[in-house]
């Protein structure tokens, strides 16, 4: 039975949007540090430490969670996505990032990695996600700045855009 | 708001992360989705020197539905069970509460058994549990038992787990034919805590009302049948019977009030559903 000595570090291997990687932490660093401090992908914000404002959002195993309430030693093994992953390129922004863009879903821009994690999770479940399930992903998200009227606009408008796509498609 | 360090446990067998809890003693705590204790860590609130990480136990992360209740495993996030093909028809009151307890991001990773572990008691799941005549599994290295969620909340984040021992599982009556069930909540925003949250069933024998956000723990009343000129007086009753709390959200006079209007249009829409 694996037992990680809190006086050391200890590898963790996972996913991380889609490379397999091997980090090291102690068991009481959290994922959204080893996201930051240790691998160095900035993209995921930190508002809280303690699950409320939603700013350190990622998907673990293709579902949105708070990346300051999980510990690195928790995701041994699972898939991790974080903002980085959304852009195809670094010069295309990806259709939900591009509609905020498009609608000023962004001002600073401190909530928004957060908020593209968890509607990104909703759109690949959902596709036909309206209005009241964005609504309902966006309320585990705090933003102080834009306000959520065109956050709801530009994520209506990447529903929108994604059905269209996929009866072209098809 | 860093957690201190600690040792970090991650068993293969059920057997295993027992006798870990047990040799860790009082310096060990389980962790399940994380939800509520990291927080607790990342504040410091909490500084257990061992952790045993349960969420990689096959054996725990059953839902089971047998003749007449469903056994959720202590592996089980809250977004399984809210998934579940049949939580409409075998468990419409959890279907009611689901979209209260916090929010997708945070269903996704905490467990059914965590929330009735932490005890809050403004949680939606112990109350229900409690409501629905529920009971819990305890396990430990030496010993299985099982006791009723009424007798297992027993105060302010307290339960009766001893130390050694852990949630195996919970057990949640199946629905009946005949029977209604309503929940009702009001919170500040959507995702916080319950100021107060009631759930109702209504069958061929009677009412029961439970009512968390109030006293230190989800507490639970029968009623006869009532007419609709007859809820008043019995809220009343009732509400002078729980031991209000008076914090930073709400006064305890606030909180009686609600238990008065939400607990009578929590009764009256289980009625209504039964019929
Ligand atoms: C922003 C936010 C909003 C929230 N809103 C709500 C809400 O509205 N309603 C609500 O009810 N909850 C809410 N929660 C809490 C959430 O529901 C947690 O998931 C739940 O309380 C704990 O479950 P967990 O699996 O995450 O447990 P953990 O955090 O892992 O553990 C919590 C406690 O239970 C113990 N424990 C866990 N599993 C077991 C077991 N099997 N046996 C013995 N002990 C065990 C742990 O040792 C710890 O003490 C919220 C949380 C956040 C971050
Ligand atoms: S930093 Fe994780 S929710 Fe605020
Ligand atoms: S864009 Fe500034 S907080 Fe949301």
């Amino acid at each position: 039975m694996p037992r990680m000595n809190a006086a050391q570090r200890h590898g963790i291997e996972f996913t991380l949007n889609g490379r397999k990687v091997r980090a090291e932490a102690e068991n009481r660093m959290l994922l959204s540090d080893l996201l930051r401090h240790e691998i160095g992908l900035t993209g995921t914000h930190v508002g809280c430490e303690h699950g409320v404002c939603g700013a350190c959002t990622v998907q673990i195993d293709g579902k949105p969670a708070r990346a300051c309430l999980t510990l690195a030693q928790q995701v041994r093994g699972s898939d991790v996505r974080t903002v980085e992953a959304l852009a195809p390129d670094p010069a295309e922004l990806s259709p939900l990032q591009a509609a905020f863009r498009r609608h000023h879903g962004l001002q600073c821009g401190f909530c928004t990695p957060g908020i593209l994690m968890s509607l990104d999770a909703l759109l690949r479940e959902r596709p036909d996600a309206g209005r009241e399930d964005i609504r309902e992903h966006l309320s585990g998200h705090l933003c102080r700045c834009t306000g959520y009227a065109t956050i709801v606009k530009a994520a209506l408008a990447a529903a929108e855009e994604q059905r269209k796509e996929e009866t072209t498609n098809a | 708001m860093k957690p201190a360090s600690f040792d970090f446990i991650c068993p293969d067998t059920l057997d295993e992360a027992l006798s870990a809890l047990a040799e860790a003693g009082g310096d060990g705590r389980i962790i399940a989705g994380g939800q509520s204790l990291v927080p607790m860590l990342n504040m410091r609130l909490a500084r257990p020197g061992v952790l045993i990480d349960i969420m990689r136990l096959e054996a725990l992360r059953r839902i089971e539905t047998s003749g007449d209740g469903i056994t959720v495993g202590a592996a089980v996030r809250q977004a399984e069970l809210e998934a579940s093909p049949n939580l409409l028809r075998d468990l419409p009151l959890l279907a009611a509460a689901f979209p209260w307890i916090g929010h997708v991001q945070t269903r996704a990773r905490g467990t059914v058994c965590g929330s009735v572990a932490h005890a809050d008691p403004s949680a939606e799941l112990p109350l229900s549990l409690v409501t629905l005549g529920g009971a819990v599994s305890l396990r430990s290295r030496k010993q299985k038992r099982k006791v009723t969620a009424d007798d297992f909340f027993i105060g302010m984040m307290a339960t009766d787990l001893a130390e050694g021992e852990m949630i195996e599982a919970v057990h949640f009556p199946k629905a009946r034919p005949g029977t209604g069930y309503a929940f009702r909540e009001v919170g500040r925003r959507h995702g916080d805590f319950a100021i107060v949250a009631c759930a109702a069933v209504a069958d061929d024998k009677g009412l029961r009302l439970g009512i968390a956000g109030v006293d230190d723990r989800p507490r639970v009343f029968a009623l006869p049948a009532l007419d609709d000129d007859q809820f008043d007086d019995a809220l009343n009753d009732i509400v002078w019977s729980l031991n209000a709390r008076e914090d930073i959200h709400a006064s305890a006079r606030y909180r009686r009030e609600l238990v008065r209007n939400l607990g009578r249009e929590t009764l009256k829409e289980a009625s209504r559903c039964r019929a």
